[in-house]
């Protein structure tokens, strides 16, 4: 049934209409208003059997998935920013131990300097750490992916983690069809673990292993991934078979078809893209869009499918590794290896600051010219840079970077878009 | 952001696709927040802010003097403010006459929430304004979306401030007609 609703609203319904047993989740903005929706559910009794756990911390949200994982209960947690790295060590435990636990990622950038607005720097910082990833582009594929997800991650046995760009899409009202109980329940069976913590019949779960078996340990890992990029599209296939809309799959190519430039990204930026592309496009430019859904398992080869006859691909990400550049732009160019191009990466939308679509059009326009550096900062102003260089260079004590370019910017309250 | 929600809501019950979404300046009560709505008639997928606004919506007239919040409006563009001042009185003279008679129109939505409801929140009345002035959505609509976000007795005073402030609205619009 369509609705016009939050996304977090959405998504905590979707998750909701999967069934878990239980949710241990410590709030933090913004994926506050998704736990907050799922706790007022569980504690009405619309969702039953299932225990709502309000945990000291992240680090204790995820170990109480784990142990509930591991007991046989589909198990649910949400976070964002500090609080994922606040549980990190959990993160990489629940993929070692193959639990399938499904997360969402409401996507905020990472301090310091601190900010509760959106970048991608959360979710990708856990981009080695084992978990799927998948990336929803507008709040219907979220909350499609999360029913995906548990389906993938409970055949896998391999954690999911649903990456949802914060306040952009958690706090967006748009329209969303929203699928009913039964139509989840065809789609998604009750869960059946490979391993369960029992006392009747005793197991270990977590066993210590040595150099002998580590390394086919970690190959395991690797291979599953593998799995994954069949699981997916699958899975996806069969969602559209039942629910009767594309979602997910490893990636969604956007007039791509004889493009000379394509650009790739992830996550709600690829909805401004595209109408930028159909704009450029009626231009006269051979240009079109590809969008990474899955970024964990990396689907290279599909990837090198789509950008195998282009020129240039320019790619727009929201995060970047301080002393190289790109993060998703790595990933693309490993999947281009022997093939020669015009690689340019963009990193655009930290901290919350808006993708226009001027922005990306000049960007654009000067990629096709080759024009644009090999590693941009879509509208950087350089001057506050390169204010708080020459205050380093004019002072031993120069002070707090964050406090002297929030000076040199002005009265913030008066700049509040 | 209440409002520009419901009046995504309302949009949706007319059929339309609308998409809203907040600009949080500061987390909290008080501190200025933008907050944008997009209707339209096919699936709305950018997700920039709105910075070529056809309607602006003022709930605090003491931003006027803080923030350029006629930035970008277009030539011919609405403004709604919530105040029981008139226009010389704030100042904002000149926008108005650089559009279209009747366009920028001030409606005292706080006075009629603290009649209906009991409290200074001013939404639901701007809501009803809102129609009356661009007739973007229907006033059944947005009567509709405020049912939807409230419950009993809060929906049906929040619906008659948002009524007395259709009416408020539309007999200043059709003074202008005359005039």
């Amino acid at each position: 049934m369509l609705e016009q609703i939050e996304g977090s609203k959405a998504v905590a319904r979707a998750v909701a209409q999967c069934r878990p047993e239980v949710i241990a989740a410590y709030p933090i903005s913004p994926q506050t208003h998704i736990v907050e929706a799922l706790s007022a559910a569980v504690k009405a009794g619309e969702l039953a059997p299932c225990e709502f756990i309000n945990v000291e911390s992240e680090f204790a949200a995820m170990s109480v998935a784990i142990g509930a994982s591991a007991a046989g209960a589909r198990a649910y947690t949400a976070t964002a920013s500090q609080g994922l790295l606040y549980m990190v060590e959990a993160v990489y435990n629940a993929s070692g131990l193959g639990l399938p636990i499904v997360m969402t990622v409401a996507n905020r950038a990472i301090g310091a300097p601190i900010n509760i607005w959106n970048d991608h720097s959360d979710s990708m910082s856990q981009r080695d750490s084992g978990w799927i990833q998948l990336y929803a582009e507008d709040n219907q594929e979220a909350l499609d992916l999360h029913i995906q997800a548990f389906r993938i991650a409970e055949e896998l046995s391999l954690p999911v983690m649903v990456c949802m760009d914060g306040f952009v899409l958690t706090h967006a009202y748009e329209r969303v069809d929203m699928p009913t109980q039964a139509q989840v329940d065809s789609f998604l069976p009750p869960y059946e673990p490979r391993q369960v913590l029992d006392p009747a019949d005793p197991v270990s779960s977590g066993a210590l292993v040595g150099p002998e078996a580590f390394t086919e340990g970690r190959d395991l890992a690797h291979v599953k991934q593998l799995q994954a990029l069949q699981v997916i599209p699958a899975v996806a296939g069969e969602f559209a078979v039942e629910f009767g809309r594309t979602s997910g799959g490893l990636l969604h190519s956007y007039r791509c078809h004889d493009a000379e430039t394509v650009v790739v990204a992830l996550g709600s930026v690829l909805g401004t893209l595209k109408d930028t592309v159909d704009e450029l496009r009626g231009a006269g430019m051979k240009i079109g869009v590809l969008g990474l859904k899955s970024f964990r398992p990396f689907p290279l080869q599909a990837v090198r499918e789509v950008l195998r006859d282009a020129k240039r691909v320019v790619v727009v990400e929201r995060a970047f590794s301080a002393g190289i550049g790109g993060i998703v732009s790595a990933n693309v160019r490993m999947s281009l290896s022997g093939l020669s191009m015009h690689g340019y990466t963009v990193v655009a939308g930290l901290g919350g600051r808006a993708i226009t679509r001027a922005s990306l059009r000049r960007m654009l326009t000067d990629a096709v010219d080759d024009r644009l550096e090999p590693l941009t900062f879509l509208d950087l102003d350089h001057r506050l840079v390169e204010g708080e260089l020459a205050r380093m260079r004019r002072q031993r004590r120069s002070g707090p970077a964050a406090e002297n370019i929030l000076r040199d910017v002005g009265a913030v309250s008066a700049r509040i878009s | 952001m209440t409002a520009a929600e419901m009046l995504s809501v309302a949009a949706f019950i007319d059929g339309r696709h609308a998409q809203a979404f907040p600009s949080f300046g500061s987390e909290r009560t008080g501190a200025p927040v933008v907050a944008f709505c997009r209707i339209g008639d096919t699936a709305i997928r950018t997700r920039e802010p709105v910075t070529e606004p056809d309607v602006v919506i003022i709930q605090d007239v003491t931003l006027l003097y803080q923030v350029d919040v006629f930035g970008g409006l277009r030539p011919a563009g609405y403004v709604l403010l919530n105040s029981t001042g008139g226009i010389a009185d704030l100042g904002i003279g000149e926008i108005a006459e650089h559009r279209p008679p009747g366009h920028v129109t001030i409606l005292p939505a706080s006075e009629l929430a603290m009649t209906h409801v009991g409290r200074p929140l001013p939404n639901a009345a701007l809501l009803g304004g809102f129609a009356a002035l661009t007739r973007l959505v229907s006033l059944g609509s947005v009567e509709a979306a405020i049912r939807a976000r409230f419950a009993d007795r809060l929906a049906q005073s929040n619906i008659a401030a948002a009524r007395e402030a259709y009416e408020f609205v539309a007999a200043r619009q059709q003074e202008v007609a005359r005039a």
